[in-house]
């Protein structure tokens, strides 16, 4: 920087070096808890180095059941997780990038009505409508289906509103150009919005498929059979056991195969998903 | 259809053989773990044994859950045949009279013969109406028992405690021996408020513990439980007592040694014997000597299995058949020699002791012996509360309050029971 | 925008699908709450009974709801500021070390993948006052543990998991915030001999002061509404109410309780905070929108 202070370059690199430690520190211990048996962990402190039951537990975990009466493997439920995550993501990029198409680009009666309607499910989290959401996704028999895992999430305001940020800084000139060329509304959205839109749907995807992937509660409530069961939700259903002891090595590893394909998506797309995260929000 | 077949598929269902013609019968239940494996076998066994049914059993979790995914599977009309129902959650089902199908109801328009006097009635007695008839089938009870290690024990030269009046000198001897923590518990409310109260014969809640009517009104909070939840709070300040949270959580303390006792259900009997690294004993729960001379029976706790209406009536004998299965002595037998849940015949009984198990398996008649303590009085038949889930988190703040000391024992205890009654009344009204 | 295509239905084809799941999972919904918030009703939907604003009313008098209140704002603004702050300081750290800065940018930010459930389930055993490595560490240095009895320890439990997931997420913002703060100021500065902590204080954070505003209400409605699998999966709103969130209690009272009149309510109050908070948000920080 300004002036060489070596010791400051020192802290600095002490400092950050500390806080990847702490951050890093809760999947270390839940990393080695998994490779132990469960009666280590109830019978005392979980140790801080590995077992010899690591590749037992994960084994067992990954392809037969996943322990504690959920009777599914992990690989399963990352299959559902999977699904209902990609759903998530390529169905509210698509329906919010014609919404923008539609408000920023054409003019219509009840524009800013539309708008303000798409703007209110920013209100309502679904945590704070739980009951009636329940409700109507039981109206609507879609209890148990991977539509109803996924539908109700797909209506996004702030994914519409990035499209529309960066509609908006579109040049007249193209549009009227496009339009002189005899380009209908369908031509220009795929030959020329769309191309334009690549980097924005990919960082845009990176953020909605962690999102999708997280989700707990809805998953949660609406799903009965295991059929269905995604592996974030699985661990509520791991660690409630009725007169039972919990197999903590179990919830350890499926915790840790939870969270590992979010975070592959990442750390491997880091530069996309800071994107993703910065301009959605500015 | 398609995705569950492919999921069945996917999963190698054991049932390789699901009879197409057969009836399926939907069976909800909350038993997780070895629990739950020993109740797929069950099962299995029923489906092998016939060819008119199937069961199928599906784990929804907790009891809470199974419970709240009942009821919103029927509100949403999907609801299945059979549910396991946790004690607290009687009296709601109980009231929902359009929406259950009482057992013994069931029992005769099946034409299934079935004879209550069969049943143990201080564990049947919870789950009967008015006029003793069966309303739900028990299916896993426990009470709560005093489990405690031996070495620990042996260590500071003393015996386990079978009255309160000697945890005293009993936590002192531990803790002079450097045993630092007594005993804890599990479920706190049942094991110290709801048993506490049946086991000196004291009501829990007017109008016989709610058993005869919605107007009932909790008296939870008279000197007996006052005093217990008192000295259980200054145990907790000098160590000789150690909460450990609201479920079961408090068997690590158990099993590290750390505290030499715990209260928990007879049926943690399985869990513990699996992880207890030490040798341990069963006692049944202490009493106040100076508050009676004889203890009563303890109250049950766990769940039964309620029938749901809204299936076609062909349905039912498929129940009904499977009711009785589960009811049969070796089924029962099987069931209680591998839970620690109490048997609910007393052919199952009969049938358990003549077999050498209780001899083999030094404990486990604890929890029976204790439960057949006397005749069951209106104090020590159970508890019918509505809104009782809430109740006992309720009762939960209540004594977490007392055990870090932000309230004393009467307070905690009146400010429940006033809090307890509006959720009380609500119900009343709700029904 | 001038320029537009002249269809007339087209448009509305292009929104259908946002508006139809809106309608049929947003706002008939909504439209439901708020009705069931004026009736009592049994678990079973057997009986109804419309009991006018009762529910509101109870809530209202109900010492235990303004506690609830309360932890919400106790845990929403301690998840807040620690996360802002720590996030801070590492941020600057990054932002002195360049080449390395990927590097520890990469090992800095994949907490936030990570499920809300499932950090509290880590944390959750770490801190088990028997078993937990940080609680036996503490124990050591004779701080007793324990967060099933010690409400302050409860919070302090859920406040750490809520904040270290959000700390990526908050780093994230500052370096950017960082990077764009204009070289020429700071060496002027430090050309009239400001040390580097005179130097921060005078300019820097004044130059961030936007990013934190932006930071502290996203944190905020992160801690109102994202935080519920945190709670749900470690305390479940223990001991007594010291951490039941305004949000678990919506959910505790309606699907545990099967309070369903009463947790209806809530629902509505909570819809209002929520739009307040996003006018707020909308006012004051433009176009900013959050997930």
């Amino acid at each position: 920087m300004i002036e060489n202070r070596p010791w400051l370059t020192v802290l600095s690199h002490i400092i950050l070096l500390l806080g990847v430690c702490a951050v890093a520190l809760p999947i270390w211990i839940a990393l080695v808890a998994s490779t132990h048996t469960p009666e280590a962990f109830v019978q005392g402190v979980i140790p801080l180095w590995f077992g010899d039951h690591g590749a037992e537990t994960w084994g067992k975990v990954l392809f037969s059941a996943a322990g504690n009466g959920v009777d599914v493997p992990v690989w399963f439920m990352m299959m559902n997780s999977l699904i209902m995550a990609l759903a998530i993501a390529f169905g509210k990029i698509a329906i919010s990038i014609i919404s923008a198409y539609a408000i920023v680009f054409f003019r219509f009666p009840m524009r800013s009505l539309c708008f303000w309607i798409i703007f209110m499910t920013l209100m309502l989290p679904v945590e704070v409508r739980i009951m009636p959401t329940y409700q109507v996704i039981s109206d609507l028999s879609l209890l148990n289906s991977y539509t109803g895992l996924a539908l109700p999430l797909i209506a996004s305001a702030t994914a519409t509103f990035l499209f529309r940020q960066s509609f908006l800084t579109i040049p007249g000139e193209l549009v009227e150009a496009a339009r002189i060329d005899g380009a209908g509304p369908w031509r220009f959205f795929f030959d020329i919005l769309l191309p334009m839109s690549r980097t924005n749907i990919a960082a845009l995807f990176v953020i909605l498929f962690i999102y999708g992937w997280n989700q707990y509660l809805w998953p949660l409530l609406i799903t009965t059979d295991d059929a269905y069961f995604t592996l974030v939700m699985s661990i509520k259903r791991m660690v409630s056991v009725a007169d039972g002891a919990i197999e903590w090595n179990s919830v350890m590893a499926t915790t840790m195969l939870a969270m590992l394909p979010p975070v592959i998506v990442v750390v491997g797309m880091q530069k996309l998903f800071v994107k993703g995260l910065v301009d959605s929000e500015k | 259809m398609r995705k569950r077949n492919l999921s069945a598929l996917i999963l190698g269902a054991t049932l390789a053989s699901s009879g197409y013609a057969a009836t399926e019968i939907q069976w909800w239940h909350a038993m997780g773990g070895a629990l739950g494996e020993k109740l797929n076998s069950i099962v299995a066994d029923y489906n092998a044994s016939q060819d008119l049914y199937e069961v199928k059993a599906s784990y929804k979790g907790n009891y809470t859950e199974t419970m709240t995914a009942a009821i919103a599977a029927f509100r949403a009309k999907q609801q299945p045949h059979l549910v396991q129902v946790f004690e607290v959650g009687t009296a709601s089902m109980m009231s929902a009279k359009g929406a259950i199908y009482p057992v013994h109801k069931l029992m005769k328009e099946s034409g299934q013969s079935f004879n209550g006097d069969a049943f143990l009635s201080a564990v049947t007695g919870y789950y009967t109406d008015g006029d003793g008839n069966m309303l739900s089938m028990p299916f896993n009870s426990s009470t709560p028992v005093l489990y405690f290690n031996k070495e620990l024990m042996a260590k500071a030269g003393v015996q386990a405690p079978t009255t309160w009046n000697e945890m005293d000198m009993v936590g002192k001897k531990l803790q002079d021996a450097g045993i630092n923590c007594g005993f804890t518990t599990a479920w706190q409310s049942w094991v110290h408020l709801e048993n506490l109260s049946a086991r000196h014969n004291a009501p829990f809640a007017t109008k016989a513990n709610g058993f005869g009517g919605f107007d009932t009104e909790l008296v939870f909070n008279g000197p007996l439980q006052v005093a217990h939840v008192n000295k259980m709070g200054e145990w907790q300040k000098n160590g000789i007592f150690s909460y450990s949270g609201r479920t079961n959580d408090g068997a690590a303390k158990f099993y590290s040694g750390e505290c030499a006792m715990y209260t928990e259900s007879s049926a943690g009997y399985s869990g513990i014997k699996r992880n207890a690294p030490f040798e341990f004993g069963v006692a049944q729960l202490p009493y106040w000597k100076d508050q009676v001379t004889e203890p009563s029976n303890t109250i049950i706790g766990g769940a039964s299995l309620w029938a749901l209406q809204g299936k076609p009536a062909d349905d039912y004998k498929g129940v009904a058949s499977f009711l009785s299965y589960l009811s049969r002595a070796d089924v029962q037998a099987d069931w209680h020699q591998f839970s620690g849940y109490l048997p609910i015949t007393k052919a199952a009984f009969d049938l358990t002791k003549g077999q050498g198990f209780y001899e083999k398996n030094v404990g486990t008649e604890v929890a029976v012996n204790q439960m057949l303590t006397g005749t069951p009085t209106e104090n020590t038949k159970g508890l019918r509360l509505g809104n009782f889930v809430q109740i006992r988190g309720v009762i939960d703040e209540a004594l977490e309050s007392v055990w870090n000391g932000d309230a004393d024992a009467q307070a905690a205890l009146d400010n429940a029971v006033k809090r307890g009654n509006v959720l009380l009344r609500k119900f009343e009204k709700a029904n | 925008m001038n320029v537009t295509f002249p269809h007339r239905a087209l448009p509305w084809l292009l929104l259908l699908p946002q508006l139809a799941v809106t309608a049929i999972f947003f706002l008939w919904p909504a439209e439901k709450a708020v009705e069931q918030a004026f009736y009592q009703e049994d678990a079973f939907g057997l009986s109804r009974e419309f009991v006018g604003l009762e529910n509101f009313i109870d809530l209202l008098t109900d010492p235990y709801y303004y506690e609830s209140i309360v932890v919400t704002l106790i845990f929403s603004f301690s998840v807040a500021f620690l996360g802002i702050a720590v996030a801070l300081a590492l941020a600057i750290m990054a932002n002195r070390v360049i080449k390395a800065q990927l590097f520890y940018q990469t090992l800095l930010i994949w907490p936030y993948a990570v499920a809300p459930a499932l950090a509290g389930v880590i944390w959750w055993i770490m801190f088990d006052p028997s078993i937990g490595p940080v609680a036996q560490w503490l124990k050591f240095w004779g701080i007793q543990w324990n967060h099933y009895l010690n409400s302050t320890d409860a919070m302090i439990l859920v406040v750490i998991a809520a904040t270290w997931k959000q700390i990526s997420y908050n780093f994230l913002f500052f370096l950017a915030g960082l990077q764009a703060v204009p070289k020429s100021l700071i060496e002027a500065a430090a050309i009239d001999g400001a040390s580097p902590i005179k130097r921060f204080w005078t300019i820097v954070f004044p130059l961030l002061s936007p990013t934190t505003f932006f930071l502290l209400v996203v944190n905020l409605v992160y801690a109102f509404f994202d935080t519920f699998g945190i709670i749900d999966a470690t305390t479940g709103g223990g001991p007594g109410q010291s951490t039941k969130i305004m949000v678990y209690k919506v959910f505790d009272d309606g699907f545990i309780g099967l309070d369903l009149g009463s947790s209806a309510a809530q629902s509505v109050i909570l819809m209002g905070i929520v739009g307040i908070m996003t006018v707020i948000q909308f006012r004051f920080i433009e176009r900013k929108v959050q997930y």
